[in-house]
């Protein structure tokens, strides 16, 4: 099997995929990216923590043109995973009104994203119905 | 007047469309010329010079401009803060005037964007041999615009809207169209505006999706257009004429926010909060509330904006911003004009010119020469602008008592 990387840091991968966040140990803000401090208290200890799998799709949008490279038609949406935001793509589905709704259950999928030329696998993730 | 207010004194700005022979300095010039003749007065009076333009590159737009309309030697202040660029910049000229360094100053957005296409996005540039190594805040091993949400502001904007259906319900594909609808219609009597066709709600449903729910006429207009001020302080403005007095229109509140942490605002940027919080500031400061506003004009960037902004702006109760509009309020001869000017959709968005030439749009109102589009009786309106991420501008402006 060829190596796998994850697309973005916060996704861990293995036999359990799941997204981790880092958890402000003051005021339980969370956030995906590398912080210098917490934009909720300012405080600068964090813990990371799992983030569940499953979740509502509280809002979306089909974008059907998007810059040069991205294929279009896609469903960006954000996921209300057990009162965490997530942003990630509804996939698995139709890019319609008709296969996509506000409020709809989700759950976390991977799948491969693309292979750099030493044959290592991107891994990325989205969301799709429950 | 009292001597501690701000009032405008001049104002202008340009046809906005497509200029393919003016550079954002002619652009600036005219919209600054224009605005120093409209109040009386020249480059001599001027004591703070504050431009905006985030397009143009490198090179201070301020000190561009004064070499081609007066190079006075004093302060320029080169403001950016995305598309509430052009407010900062008049929030700038007018703390200047506050903070008692000068009794006159010069506010000036521009923007050359005819033709931009997209915003927001953007790839990674492609090397040679790619290999995968994390980089950036979120250690990416490739782009995430597309594969992990949507960057681009039509998308971003779709799902401010969406978000505000699936809070409170009645929000619709057709919903968001008669937004547009109702700005496209409302520009047919601005010659000032990019557009000035009046869309029916099957052309607006039916033209080429960008965003759902937002269509391409459901998103603004990129166009090449400048807005300029001059700002004066109450003490200055009882020395000049009667005539100017009158014209004069004060500056009742000028705010500026940006987005307080809140869950979820890492995510999809947040511009509810920071607009509720400007209003809220704007309306106490001016001592004015929603009810009192004869005309906003607000930050229309897509179709979909609207709609949060009549509720974070509070012309309705919490959560009815779909009945707001279905009662017809915010057409211009409802209870509640809003975006009688086109709006960005129609009236176009040169993005360091739109919080200015949301200003030019409610001063022409209260002094009554808004021409065919005049809202009868108008002397208190509002204007707003959101950049992101996330800046928020809100002025409330009222006719001069003289």
């Amino acid at each position: 099997m060829a190596a796998q990387v994850p697309l973005v840091e916060y996704l861990v991968l293995g036999d359990d995929p799941h997204l981790e966040a880092n958890e402000c140990t003051s005021c339980q803000a969370r956030f995906f990216d590398r912080r210098n401090a917490c934009a909720s208290c300012s405080g600068t200890e964090f813990k990371r923590v799992d983030i569940p799998t499953e979740g509502e799709l509280r809002s979306f949008s089909i974008v059907a043109f998007a810059a040069p490279g991205v294929p279009v038609p896609f469903v960006a949406g954000i996921v209300d995973c057990d009162g965490t935001s997530v942003r990630g793509n509804v996939i698995n589905t139709e890019p319609d009104p008709e296969h996509v709704s506000l409020g709809m259950k989700v759950r976390l999928a991977t799948y491969v994203v693309g292979t750099d030329d030493d044959g290592t696998e991107a891994i990325g993730f989205g969301f799709e119905p429950a | 007047m009292a001597s501690d207010d701000i009032w405008i004194l001049g104002i202008r700005m340009t046809k906005f469309g497509k200029h393919p022979d003016l550079d954002t300095v002619d652009l600036a010039a005219e919209a600054a010329l224009g605005a120093l003749a409209d109040g009386g007065v020249t480059m001599a009076d001027i004591g703070v010079v504050a431009a905006g333009n985030l397009m143009g590159g490198a090179g201070g737009i301020g000190q561009q401009l004064q070499k081609q309309i007066g190079q006075t030697g004093v302060p320029v202040y080169n403001v950016q803060n995305a598309c509430a660029t052009g407010a900062t910049a008049l929030r700038t000229a007018i703390m200047a005037i506050k903070a008692g360094e000068c009794d006159m100053g010069l506010a000036v957005g521009v923007e050359k964007l005819a033709g931009a296409g997209l915003l927001g996005g953007g790839g990674r540039p492609k090397g040679d041999k790619e290999v995968y190594e994390p980089r950036g805040r979120y250690g990416a091993v490739a782009t995430t615009d597309g594969r992990i949400g949507t960057d681009t502001m039509p998308g971003v904007f779709a799902q401010v809207g969406m978000e505000y259906g699936h809070r409170y319900g009645g929000t619709s594909f057709e919903l968001f169209a008669k937004i547009s609808e109702k700005n496209h219609s409302h520009s047919t009597l601005n010659p000032l505006a990019a557009y000035t066709k009046a869309m029916s709600l099957e052309q607006i449903m039916g033209d080429m999706m960008i965003a759902y729910p937002n269509t391409r006429p459901m998103c603004s207009a990129n166009c090449d257009g400048a807005a300029a001020a001059v700002v004066v302080s109450g003490a200055k403005l009882k020395t000049l004429s009667l005539e100017q007095q009158r014209r004069a229109v004060k500056v009742s509140a000028s705010v500026l926010t940006t987005d307080p942490w809140q869950e979820a605002c890492q995510v999809l940027p947040d511009v509810n909060t920071l607009t509720r919080n400007a209003a809220t500031q704007a309306y106490e400061q001016a001592g004015v509330g929603p009810e009192d506003l004869d005309l906003v004009e607000l930050h229309d960037c897509f179709a979909t904006a609207e709609l949060v902004h009549y509720d974070n702006l509070m012309l309705c109760e919490e959560g009815g911003a779909v009945d707001f509009f279905e009662s017809g309020a915010p057409w211009r001869d409802g209870a509640k004009p809003v975006n009688v000017s086109g709006g960005l959709q129609s009236k176009g968005h040169p993005i360091s010119a739109t919080g200015i030439a949301n200003i030019w749009e409610v001063c022409h109102h209260l002094r009554g020469e808004a021409g065919d589009r005049q809202i009868d009786g108008a002397t208190v309106g509002l204007a707003h602008v959101i950049g992101l991420g996330s800046a928020c501008g809100v002025h409330i402006l009222e006719k001069s008592a003289a």
